[in-house]
């Protein structure tokens, strides 16, 4: 490949005060490519990209934007280099309409229709597809995706950074996105994209750069790599990448949900006559593109909301099989009546943990009110604490170090760790592996599994469908709030599940099995 | 491209060592001392030296002075106490002047309207009735917070309105025709608390000083503390967990109020022996500093009660003795100093590196 250098990074480092981002990192793209960049959490893949983006300013070392010497000193001067980031939390206003977002804060004199009239343009040569008219709120994650690149296109970058832009695409959505990339590339713009999706690299990208720890591993041509290889760059040695799928054993019903409906503060029916049954012994996947009430579902089956009348919760106790309903039951009242379930909700540190606190802090969380004592009981909670850090490898200064500060992964760690220390009998998690690296992923699998083989009823809400179909034994396809058919994990296609994940089947609530 | 270098960054520190934050606490008292000795000397031309002479006068120079710093302080880390809990909770009560004027009125009432009980019961009554009738200021807004979400700030803020207006309404009544209320009760001294140690401010800073501790036990080690701490974290946190959210808010206001009704009834009955809108002394508000520069620590909280009444007793003896240095003047000394004391909180939170000098050192 006899393309130039676009941009060029020189022994780069960045330290937030104790901690070094970035070590020494040399870094370069060429014009008309894609690079992954590839890392496990906290590798510092992001670092680097704000200090290309101008978010965050090197402590040592030198930037060349074709061949030029620069400082990038805020977002603004990036994009005066046509440096462009798109992140993963959309920046966009949604009372306006798309291309009110994409001349917010420029100072040209252009008239309306002179504006949409140049979005048309850049949509037609990349195949994007976009009504300039349209508000934001009125658009699906992929549409406001499509408007952040369109909006750093507008501006005439030549170098767009995406952070995980798949993370929340369905796989259509995601083959549409790399077109649209496969243009820009011919068009000959540069593309850095920060991933973990290791087969999504190898499909689109040119070349890989891998950090690890926050130094410069090395960067390899996307021909060369699998991969297994490019774990082994990340990691640092070699790991285990498949995920295993034990048969289901002695199977029984643990929780059945009937008609279960849920209207929430807005008045959306965000929850519209679900009915399934998770079993003992067997990993339940929920598919669906976020925001299709996989989110209400678990936290209606919680106790944390309050589902419409006529729905029905039922637990089936393993001990003595009697049925118990937790329709309209806080959390406390559901444990109470001696229902051992457990909860991995999706916002770790808003829901599931007290950031503020330490390990042992959020140990009490789970069961601090169980003593009859009027002083809370920090004994157990630290037993707890140390064996959580002890059997998952819970990177922490301290057990007394507030959660907050700890890595996505490890904050991870402690909330499963907890959830699992109480031996559920079911066992409910919301992305569990969101933003965790493939290491971690990895281990948590390992882990949901191990519950799966103990008799636990595991539902598991995922994004990333060839996780969801590696490790489910059923895949329940949600769409819009209704249920778009359970379908049997080792025999359905990708393609069918992404396709239930958008459109409503005409045997919509079937049972495939 | 001629662009240059940022001069100055602003950069998060990860953790500081304890002795070199308390080195920049020291710093700032130290550089603000500074700033008000040349702002003093510019007013009226007095040295510093004698500009801290004179504040220390004011504030420990004779016995009265002395008992008087001590009471105030004590009143002002009672208020700070009582906050401490519905801070930590993240319920912003500024209602806490309105929470001590309505114990204030409620030992006052009992005082005049039942002097005639035996005197052990009349101090059960009044204290009874002080912690109640400030609870209630505090429930209120607990209730309607709890229910209907509806902001506890501007809530509490107006509860502070009524209780100065009702306070004002008994005043003038209990005043009749006099220029000011004076004492009352003032022939028999019913419910006027008893000296202890030859004192009148002993039982006060005995009250206070248990107070201070049982509520840093209360917030620190009880299962109450603990839930406290996860509504203020994070909502969903604490019904995720199963705890009834609107049951902690309200019992964690009670509490709150019931503190600032002792505050009340301590100020009547053991010190002013009167009542006036005047009653809580803008502690209500003052108290809110020190909740939070002790960051909701009550024992810390001891130390920045007493600094901040002897900033006030200090510069309010410089007043006395200067025409030139007024009411405001003296304000304008504790928002200095108040002024470095929290902005040194950033050099703690972040250092600033200095290109030039990083180039020079290499």
């Amino acid at each position: 490949m006899g393309q130039k250098e676009a941009i060029q990074m020189k022994n780069i480092t960045k330290r937030f005060g104790s901690t070094i981002a970035n070590h020494n990192v040399d870094f370069e793209v060429r014009e008309g490519e894609i690079l992954s960049l590839l890392g496990e959490n906290g590798s510092g893949k992001t670092t680097l990209m704000n200090m290309l983006s101008g978010i965050y300013y090197p402590d040592e070392g030198e930037i060349f934007v074709k061949g030029q010497k620069v400082l990038i000193r805020s977002p603004h001067d990036a994009f005066e280099l046509g440096i462009g980031m798109i992140h993963q939390h959309f920046k966009l206003v949604d009372v306006f309409t798309a291309a009110e977002n994409v001349v917010l804060g420029l100072k040209h004199k252009k008239t309306r229709k002179e504006i949409n009239d140049s979005i048309e343009t850049i949509c037609k040569k990349y195949g994007f597809d976009i009504n300039p008219n349209q508000k934001v709120y009125d658009m699906s994650v992929a549409q406001k995706q499509t408007l952040e690149i369109i909006k750093v296109l507008y501006r005439g970058a030549d170098f767009l950074i995406l952070d995980e832009p798949t993370a929340v695409l369905t796989p259509q959505e995601t083959d549409k996105l790399f077109a649209v990339l496969n243009n820009m590339r011919k068009d000959g713009k540069s593309m850095i994209i920060i991933t973990h999706k290791l087969h999504e690299v190898l499909s689109i990208s040119d070349r890989v750069t891998i950090l690890r720890r926050g130094e410069f591993i090395g960067t390899v041509p996307t021909t060369e790599a699998t991969e297994q290889s490019l774990t082994e760059m990340m990691v640092g040695k070699k790991v285990e990448l498949n995920i295993e799928r034990p048969e289901p054993e002695n199977s029984k019903e643990r929780l059945i949900i009937e008609h279960l409906s849920y209207i929430n503060e807005e008045g959306v029916k965000v929850l519209d006559d679900i009915n399934f049954t998770a079993k003992s012994g067997e990993i339940l996947g929920i598919a669906g593109i976020s925001g299709c009430g996989q989110k209400e579902l678990l936290e209606s089956i919680a106790g944390l909301l309050h589902p419409e009348h006529g729905s029905s919760i039922t637990y089936i106790n393993p001990d003595k099989e009697d049925h118990i309903s937790l329709l309209h039951m806080n959390p406390r009242r559901i444990r109470q009546m001696g229902v051992s379930m457990s909860f991995v909700p999706e916002d770790r540190l808003g829901m599931g943990l007290v950031g503020s606190m330490g390990m042992i802090g959020n140990m009490l969380l789970q069961n601090y009110a169980e003593s009859n004592s009027f002083l809370k009981m920090k004994k157990q909670a630290k037993i707890k604490a140390v064996k959580v850090k002890d059997k998952l490898d819970v990177v922490t200064p301290g057990i007394n170090t507030p959660v907050r500060k700890l890595s996505g992964g490890n904050v991870q760690k402690v909330l499963v760790g907890r959830e699992l220390g109480s031996n559920p009998t079911v066992l409910m998690t919301a992305y569990a592996v969101r933003g965790l690296d493939i290491h971690t992923s990895h281990t948590i699998y390992h882990l949901l599994n191990k519950q799966k083989k103990k008799g636990t009823a595991v539902i598991f809400v995922g994004e990333d469908l060839d996780v969801l179909m590696a490790l489910s034994d059923r895949i329940m396809v949600m769409c819009g709030g209704r249920m778009n058919g359970i379908l049997d994990a080792r025999t359905t296609t990708k393609e069918e599940v992404g396709l239930r994940m958008t459109k409503i089947q005409e045997d919509g609530g079937a049972d495939h099995e | 491209m001629n662009k240059k270098e940022p001069l100055v960054r602003v950069m998060k520190r990860e953790t500081i060592a304890g002795w070199k934050s308390w080195l920049f606490r020291a710093a700032s008292i130290a550089l603000a001392l500074i700033v008000i000795a040349v702002f003093v000397f510019a007013i009226i031309g007095i040295s510093p030296l004698n500009v801290y002479t004179l504040m220390w006068e004011g504030a420990f120079g004779n016995s009265i002075y002395f008992n008087d710093t001590l009471f105030f302080t004590a009143k002002l880390l009672c208020i700070a106490v009582a906050l401490a809990p519905a801070f930590k909770m993240r319920f912003w009560n500024i209602g806490a002047e309105g929470q001590v004027l309505a114990g204030a009125l409620a030992t006052s009432l009992i005082m005049v309207y039942c002097s005639s009980l035996p005197a052990p019961l009349l101090y059960i009554l009044m204290f009874v009735s002080a912690i109640v009738l400030s609870a209630i200021w505090g429930l209120i807004p607990a209730i309607f917070k709890a229910k209907w979400n509806v902001n506890e700030t501007l809530f509490t803020l107006m509860m502070n309105y009524v209780a100065i207006q009702i306070v004002n309404y008994f005043y003038n009544k209990w005043r009749g025709a006099a220029s000011a209320l004076g004492k009352l009760n003032k022939g028999t001294k019913a419910g006027y608390l008893p000296t202890i140690f030859g004192s009148k401010e002993a039982l006060m800073l005995l009250v206070v000083g248990v107070l201070t501790i049982l509520m840093y036990l209360y917030l620190n080690k009880t299962k109450q503390g603990y839930e406290i701490a996860v509504v203020g974290e994070s909502v969903n946190t604490a019904k995720y967990a199963g705890m009834d959210v609107k049951k902690v808010v309200v019992r964690t206001m009670l509490i709150s109020g019931a503190v600032c009704g002792v505050c009340g009834f301590m100020t009547v009955a053991g010190q002013d022996h009167s009542i006036s809108s005047a009653s809580a002394g803008g502690y209500g508000f003052t108290s809110i500093i020190v909740a939070w520069l002790a960051k909701f620590n009550t024992m810390v909280m001891v130390l920045i009660a007493l600094f901040v009444v002897f900033l006030e007793k200090g510069t309010n003896h410089i007043t006395d003795a200067f025409a030139g240095f007024d009411d405001s003047a003296s304000k304008i000394v504790i928002g200095i100093m108040l002024f470095f004391v929290i902005g040194c909180e950033f050099f703690i939170n972040y250092k600033l590196s200095f290109f030039r000098f990083r180039k020079g050192e290499k």
